[in-house]
């Protein structure tokens, strides 16, 4: 061979040089699925903007509620007068606002003992029970590159299941409680495996197909709850359930209302760390998630993983709803059983970072702004609406982190910032 | 890092001017800085004695400067005259487009080079070297008085590069400054008036024309080159893989592969030659089990492939190194260690569904000193390497299995020097070893330094089989689908 060429063909740059390569030479990049870059973007940030978001959101939500406060509004009708009385009237709204949401979410001081003063804290783990799960499954599916929107429907049918297995079947204590779990369980991931499996074989896009499902099983639901025989109270003309007999009841802590469904999340959180992080199926899924095509030439099978992956995480999402009709409300449900769960799911999952441990305390910190969320509406007169304005804001800085870095002036995580560069050199390319 | 060290760069109206450097040498950036998609932290460009700040590309297009990119930006479901006219179009009354001026424009350059370009067709139905012509028209259509090559032959056949120099000599006459990007001597000798030689980043030299290939190239790499593949006579065995009559028609339903028939022995390389795109891609994708509509005959040692699944072929003992290593052969985000058992999926990587960490540590760490794979420790994401070290991943992953097949899709593309010899050597390392080796390339340097037989591809179907050794000219024209008189097919 004669050295008439160096036989290097420029078609693929050193990595060391792409930093300072025009999108044009870094091709891969832009033959990634847009969902699958906005996600690795969402996902990709460090937990420092996780907090941040949130220490922004509580921000605006401070805004909020002075913004709607009598006294402000009264005090700052003379506020060059008397500067000192809005000032003042500002830091009593925003304070009372927020100790009222600690203390109804953490711990109340005005409580003469632990037992009394922990309770708030102990509803606070109740409501993040379900959200803990429920995000757990969805974090799951995010990590296959997966958006499960089907949250409400999942739910729903495996509350049904569960909750239809617990009124309906005397069994004996013990067995009861297991049998209903599973079949709760087993329902959710038959739902989100239906997903799976249409994705694998028809290549639908599985949000449409979650959003669909939603409406197919509430319908289906209500028509079950207003159907004499199925899942209707006996005598009965509402759209609701019998009460579940006491022998598939979730245990609950004595004298509170925290049930046996939050030890059940904190294993769930054990099992997926475990299943991610450990297990070869996670591997797959985790290289899935990145890359499917390398993943398909590397031999595994992406379909098969598709599957897999909505319907654990169906499965997971299923027994948010079987803590729900076993544990929260046991007196029998209707079809708003789910009661937004699903979608706020979405959320901690999303804030959590899809990483388990991250979802465990998003959803802790969720479950406490729903319980200090009402003793702030009883103590201070602030809307509820204000915590759910304050969780959105949560979603929106998270889905916007270069907003939250811009505002605290973070600077660009590695991975991202080359995507960034490369989608602003296509786009000038592009012109 | 600095991508530029204080470049000075002169290019006279209506000269040729090449500049020269490896991959990485910081070519790609001081034209893109040139096309006001980077600022440069330091020093200025002048037009005409006259300091540009150039913001964009569009800053840089008024000025005069044009750059036919090294992959198009062309949209290809537009014709001719829109992707000529798109980004600065034209319109009459109420904002309807102006196709017909833009339409008069394609005709007029064209004519006045001898393009032979209708303004209506589509460019996706158009040949790879015509589209770089609808670049070229691009770019002189908003009266370029510069005009950037960015490795304007690495998609061409041999042919076709020969006629873009006469147009790269037309457009010089025509008084249009050229700055052409390459690493390709032979190209540079041809057209170029003036040779600037960069090498990290730094203007190494001045060269005129007159140069030796040896001496260019060694200003290039900054030491003696000697690219020949230290290979012994091949021992060819039994045929290994046969395959017969295979086609292949792709997700779009057009027939890529065209019944093709060939084996490969034991202890031989087959190159597969051919421009890029003329269904190399697709036969490597059947054989490895990704394509889904294959007729004809696949065997590996009498067994047959055809049908199973991509687990079930790597598991038969079959290698394969992609040939879009980040999309297909690596997971950018996974460490190095990952990467490495992203095919495994039994014992020892794996007992009772769990990931043996302990066991993948050790052999992590083993074949990054075995292949010399150059990062700061196992748990480095694949991401951050560099080209030469990501390749070296793959290929410790694909030959540190039992095999009896290797399969290398344009294993050097975009590596350095270094990295380029570590590659053929292991190569040749696995055909010594007794198996079948297939080398699919675009680079007709790589297939002659490797091949022990050679298929060149044409639009999907085999045009001959030659020896190791067929001359250049004569495999040229085979990779333009015409068989030479006295080639046995």
């Amino acid at each position: 061979m004669t050295n008439d060429q160096i036989p290097a063909q420029g078609q693929v740059p050193d990595p060391l040089e792409t930093d300072q390569v025009p999108a044009a030479e870094v091709a891969p990049a832009e033959e990634e699925p847009r969902s699958n870059q906005v996600l690795r973007e969402i996902l990709g940030g460090s937990a420092m903007i996780s907090v941040l978001a949130v220490v922004l959101a509580l921000l605006v939500g401070a805004v909020l509620i002075l913004l709607t406060n009598k006294d402000v509004q009264a005090a700052s009708g003379y506020f060059f007068s008397r500067p000192g009385d809005t000032f003042k009237a500002i830091w009593d709204a925003v304070s009372g606002a927020y100790s009222s949401l600690f203390q109804g979410s953490i711990y109340n001081f005005r409580r003469p003992n632990f037992a009394d003063g922990i309770r708030p804290f102990t509803e606070t783990l109740k409501f993040a029970t379900p959200l803990i799960t429920a995000g757990l499954g969805v974090a799951l599916a995010f990590r296959v590159g997966l958006f499960n929107i089907g949250g409400r429907g999942q739910m729903l049918v495996a509350a049904a299941a569960a909750g239809y297995v617990g009124f309906a079947w005397p069994l004996p204590y013990g067995i009861h409680l297991i049998v209903a779990v599973v079949v709760g369980i087993v329902a959710g991931a038959i739902w989100g495996g239906i997903v799976g499996v249409l994705k694998a074989y028809t290549g639908a896009h599985e949000v449409i197909l979650t959003i669909m499902l939603n409406y197919v099983a509430f319908y289906l639901i209500s028509f079950l709850l207003a159907t004499p025989g199925a899942l209707q109270a006996p005598g009965s003309s509402n759209p609701k359930t019998p009460a579940m007999l006491p022998t598939a009841v979730f245990p609950t802590l004595p004298g509170y209302n925290l049930h046996l469904g939050f030890v059940l999340a904190i294993i769930a959180t054990a099992w997926v760390w475990y299943l991610i992080n450990r297990s070869h199926l996670g591997f797959q899924f985790r290289a899935v998630g990145e890359n499917p095509n390398a993943a398909r030439v590397a031999g595994i099978n992406v379909k098969a993983t598709y599957i897999w992956a909505m319907v654990l995480s169906g499965g997971l999402v299923g027994l948010a709803g079987v803590s729900q009709v076993l544990g929260t409300v046991t007196t029998g449900f209707t079809a708003g059983i789910d009661a937004g769960i699903g979608f706020d799911a979405i959320t901690v999952a999303l804030l959590g970072r899809s990483k388990p441990i991250g979802v465990f305390f998003a959803g802790i910190l969720f479950g406490a702004l729903k319980a200090g969320g009402y003793s702030m509406q009883a103590a201070n007169g602030v809307p509820i609406d204000i915590v759910l304005v304050v969780q959105s804001l949560i979603v929106l800085f998270i889905a916007a982190p270069p907003l939250v870095r811009a505002i605290f002036r973070l600077p660009l995580p590695d991975g991202v910032r080359r995507a960034v560069r490369i989608t602003e050199k296509k786009a000038v390319v592009s012109k | 890092m600095v991508a530029n060290d204080h470049i000075d760069l002169v290019v006279e109206p209506g000269e040729i001017h090449c500049l020269l450097g490896e991959n990485g040498a910081g070519k790609s950036t001081l034209m893109n800085v040139l096309y006001g998609l980077y600022q440069a932290d330091e020093g200025e460009i002048l037009l005409d004695d006259k300091v540009q700040h150039f913001a964009g590309p569009g800053d840089a297009m008024n000025a005069g400067i044009g750059m036919v990119h090294q992959h198009f930006m062309l949209i290809p479901v537009f014709t001719v005259a829109e992707n000529v006219m798109l980004g600065h179009e034209e319109t009459t009354f109420g904002g309807r487009l102006d196709l017909a001026s833009a339409r008069d424009k394609v005709r007029e350059i064209s004519e006045r080079f001898g393009f032979d370009l209708d303004p209506d067709a589509l460019v996706e139905d158009l040949p790879v070297g015509v589209q770089q012509r609808v670049e070229i028209i691009k770019a002189l259509s908003r009266d370029a008085k510069v005009l950037v090559f960015d490795e304007p032959t690495a998609v061409l056949t041999p042919q076709e590069t020969d006629e873009l120099m006469v147009i790269m000599k037309q457009l010089k006459q025509a008084g249009t400054s050229i700055v052409f990007i390459t690493h390709k001597l032979r190209e540079v000798r041809e057209v170029a008036d003036r040779i600037t030689v960069i090498r990290l980043g730094k203007v190494i030299g001045e060269a005129e024309p007159t140069a030796t290939n040896a001496e260019l190239a060694s200003l290039m790499v900054g030491r003696a080159v000697d690219l020949t593949v230290d290979k012994s006579e091949a021992k060819p065995g039994e045929p290994g893989l046969v395959v017969k009559d295979l086609s292949v028609i792709d997700a779009r339903n057009q027939l890529v592969v065209n019944n093709v028939s060939f084996e490969v022995r034991r202890g031989e390389v087959l190159a597969i030659a051919g421009v890029q795109g003329n269904g190399q891609t697709e036969l490597t994708e059947a054989l490895i089990g990704l394509q889904h509509k294959v007729s004809g005959l696949i065997t590996l040692d009498g067994r047959s492939l055809r049908g199973r699944s991509v687990r079930g072929i790597l598991d038969s003992g079959v290698g394969f190194v992609p040939e879009d290593r980040k999309e297909d052969g690596l997971v950018a985000e996974f460490t190095i260690s990952e990467n490495l058992m992203l095919d495994r999926d039994s014992e020892p990587f794996v007992k009772w569904g769990t990931l043996q960490l302990k066991y993948l540590e050790e052999f992590a760490e083993e074949k990054v000193k075995e292949f010399d794979i150059r990062a700061q420790g196992i748990t480095t994401h694949v991401g951050r390497l560099s080209g030469g070290n990501q390749q070296k991943v793959v290929l410790a992953r694909e030959l540190s299995r039992e095999l009896r097949l290797f399969i290398a899709a344009q294993p050097t593309r975009g590596l350095d020097v270094g990295s380029i010899e570590f590659v053929h050597t292991r190569i040749i390392e696995t055909r010594d070893s007794g198996v079948p080796v297939i080398v699919v390339s675009t680079e007709l340097d790589e297939v002659v330094a490797l091949a022990d037989r050679i298929a060149v591809m044409y639009r999907g179907g085999i045009v001959g089989i030659v020896p190791g050794d067929t001359p250049r000219d004569v495999l040229g024209l085979m990779m333009a689908g015409e068989i030479p008189a006295g080639v046995v097919a």
